[in-house]
């Protein structure tokens, strides 16, 4: 682990479908320990840079450094194992595996057993299967399903699925956490809730790194924002900043507001 | 101690709601049986019906394989019966007198137990080998791609005549031994010995049987440990959502490579046998109507559960080999009983012979819409996802009671 204190940096990084930019040459920095948020309107390219970010969609141009190493187009499994983990905004859970088993996959990067120990069922194989299923029960306690272990993912309320969402990735032991639109068709309850449940995530040492619409959220719990519109980055700062910032009032909260 | 049999009641009684258990359960009490059912039931036929019971384990063999792949991982594989020839050659050649007749001029016999382990490691390379350009490719590009190798795997064996016989086939294939047996009364009323170098040739089915039942027993046993490991989570995660899988650490292509090995590995044992049982490879064996056969019992029996498709692989082994084969003699037996003019007779069962195949689509339809999750259908964890509801529902029942 680097003593950088920026855990993850962009650096003008840019992706092109075609004659579209998506997104346009973005450079910013998430500190260490931090809770930071990417607002921006529809289509602003905040999907697309977190894609970017994991793999899944590597940028056309410009580096993402993770730890001080440069994760630009590695693949997702790789960045992965590097220690970033997400969810997605509409959940991409495995719906007919249990509720258990999807945290258990999780942690499939961070298990050693091989191809052998699986099919003979060696003691490594065993004890590494206890412990997988112990800490995927712990994660189920820490995002309060556990009472669900043995359901389809499916069967979930779409709350709680987002919950598991998050345990899943939780799983896979990451220093980074990117949650897409976490909130999203959420009652003020819930949300309140989810808020709670990003401090404790904070709390861990886990850097959380957002996708929100809902500003209350967003200003509730984020340290620095960051304001992504057609692609640019039009804005950066604290909560307070971006709310008095000009060219965000225009662009976004100036339409809600 | 008696906590221990107090226990014994509610784990049947448990064990009974869960139809794999029951299904396990007839199956292993069903293989026990069976040989010796025939010879009272069958005395003549018992050796014929043995035999077609061993040859009924080569299917189940493959479909626990192709299972693997198109049940677990998801990957729609129409060429499997490539990797068959490719078990089956394997044993052909490295255990016969054909490699004498080739540019290689040296006839190799190698042991059947050896060439059990060397054929299905060179199916699962082969496996590995075809996965590896093609397992970029989803759904229908994969199916096309590998229906492309199942065609084009036999086409090779037939057009190397020098080193395969081509259509000529490999004949004389050796037959497993084994070093030692006891010989008893169990075998036709011999007396108790000691037999060295027992051959198991095809008058004696009764050893190919156990042979049979012998690789069925280990491969299940292997891919059901799979399933329940690390490995198999990521299948079922591939096969669920391969872009979630990437990006929760799993290694897609690693994982689709190791499944279509894993599934050819299998096969390498069913090729094995095979060869070792007919005595003889030709390149007829491995037709496409082989790969469409064993994706039909993992479809019908149900896709991703072990006991599953060997019952599908059972039920349509019975009814291509058994029912359908025997129709015609059915037809005209009922046909004269009825006392139907002979000339009658004849058409009527020819007319059974020419609808074969209807019948055999009517019986897979009526199926498939009667059970359209399989005979017995996957319920991914289902000890856990009823650990939670029934149980409980029995523990309370025991604590009122």
């Amino acid at each position: 682990m680097s003593s950088d204190p920026h855990i993850l940096r962009l650096d003008s990084v840019t992706r092109r479908f075609g004659g579209l930019t998506a997104v346009d040459r973005v450079s910013f920095h998430v500190r260490r320990g931090e809770v930071f948020a990417l607002i921006g309107p529809n289509g602003a390219g905040k999907t697309t840079l977190f894609n970017g970010i994991t793999g899944l969609i590597p940028p056309s141009a410009g580096t993402v450094t993770f730890d001080g190493t440069d994760i630009t187009g590695l693949k997702p499994h790789r960045v992965a194992w590097m220690g970033i983990a997400r969810t997605f905004q509409n959940i991409r859970l495995f719906d007919y595996m249990s509720v258990l088993d999807n945290v258990r996959v999780g942690q499939h990067c961070r298990m050693h057993a091989k191809v052998w120990d699986a099919l003979l069922k060696t003691p490594l194989a065993r004890s590494e299967e206890h412990e997988v299923e112990d800490k995927a029960r712990e994660l189920l306690r820490f995002v309060g399903i556990e009472h669900h272990a043995h359901n389809y993912a499916r069967n979930l309320p779409y709350g709680q699925q987002r919950r598991l969402e998050i345990a899943r990735a939780l799983a896979s032991g990451p220093s980074l956490l990117l949650l897409d639109e976490p909130a999203a068709g959420f009652t003020p309850q819930e949300k309140v809730e989810l808020m709670r449940l990003v401090e404790r995530i904070c709390a861990e040492g886990i850097t959380v790194f957002l996708i929100e619409h809902d500003m209350k959220v967003v200003m509730g719990i984020s340290r620095r924002i960051v304001v992504l519109d057609h692609g640019e980055k039009i804005a950066e700062g604290t909560p307070e900043e971006v709310r008095t910032n000009r060219r965000v009032v225009e662009a976004y909260l100036g339409r809600s507001a | 101690m008696s906590a221990a049999v107090a226990a014994v009641p509610s784990w049947v009684q448990r064990q009974s709601r869960n139809p794999n258990a029951v299904v396990y359960t007839a199956l292993v009490v069903g293989a026990l049986i069976y040989p010796t059912v025939v010879q009272f039931v069958n005395p003549e036929q018992a050796n014929p019906l043995i035999g077609l019971a061993s040859d009924a384990g080569v299917y189940v063999l493959m479909a626990i394989g192709l299972n693997v792949v198109v049940g677990f991982a998801g990957l729609l594989d129409l060429g499997y019966a490539a990797f068959f020839a490719i078990g089956a050659y394997t044993y052909a050649l490295l255990a016969s007198g054909q490699l004498a007749l080739s540019p290689a001029h040296h006839a190799v016999h190698l042991p059947f137990w050896l060439l059990l382990f060397i054929a299905v490691a060179v199916a699962a390379a082969c496996g590995a080998l075809l996965g590896a350009p093609t397992l970029r490719l989803r759904g229908d590009y994969l199916a096309i791609v590998t229906l492309g190798f199942g065609e084009i795997v036999p086409r090779v064996f037939r057009n190397l005549p020098q080193w395969t016989g081509g259509v000529n086939a490999v004949p004389a294939i050796d037959a497993p031994s084994l070093p030692v047996w006891l010989d008893g009364p169990w075998d036709n009323g011999a007396d108790l010995q000691i037999v060295h170098d027992l051959k198991l040739t095809a008058g004696q089915p009764v050893g190919f049987y156990l042979l049979m039942m012998l690789l069925v027993f280990v491969s299940v046993l292997l891919v059901r440990n799979l399933q329940r490991s690390r490995l198999g989570r990521a299948w079922m995660a591939v096969r669920e959502d391969e872009v979630a899988a990437a990006a929760m650490g799993v290694n897609t292509v690693t994982i689709k490579l190791l499944a279509f090995s894993i599934g050819a590995a299998v096969s390498g044992f069913a090729g094995c046998y095979f060869g070792a049982k007919l005595s003889s490879v030709s390149p007829e064996n491995f037709t496409f109507l082989v790969s469409v056969t064993v994706l039909l019992m993992v479809t019908l029996g149900g896709m991703g559960n072990i006991p599953g498709v060997i019952v599908g692989a059972l039920v349509i082994y019975f009814v291509q080999y058994k029912i359908l084969g025997d129709l015609p003699g059915w037809t005209s037996s009922i046909g004269s009983s009825l006392g139907l003019p002979g000339k009658t007779v004849t058409r009527l069962s020819d007319l059974a012979t020419d609808l074969n195949f209807v019948v055999f689509g009517l019986i897979l339809v009526t199926t498939m819409l009667l059970r359209p999750q399989g005979l017995v259908p996957s319920r991914a964890r289902q000890e856990e996802l009823t650990k939670g509801t029934a149980s409980e529902a029995v523990a309370d029942v025991m604590g009122t009671a």
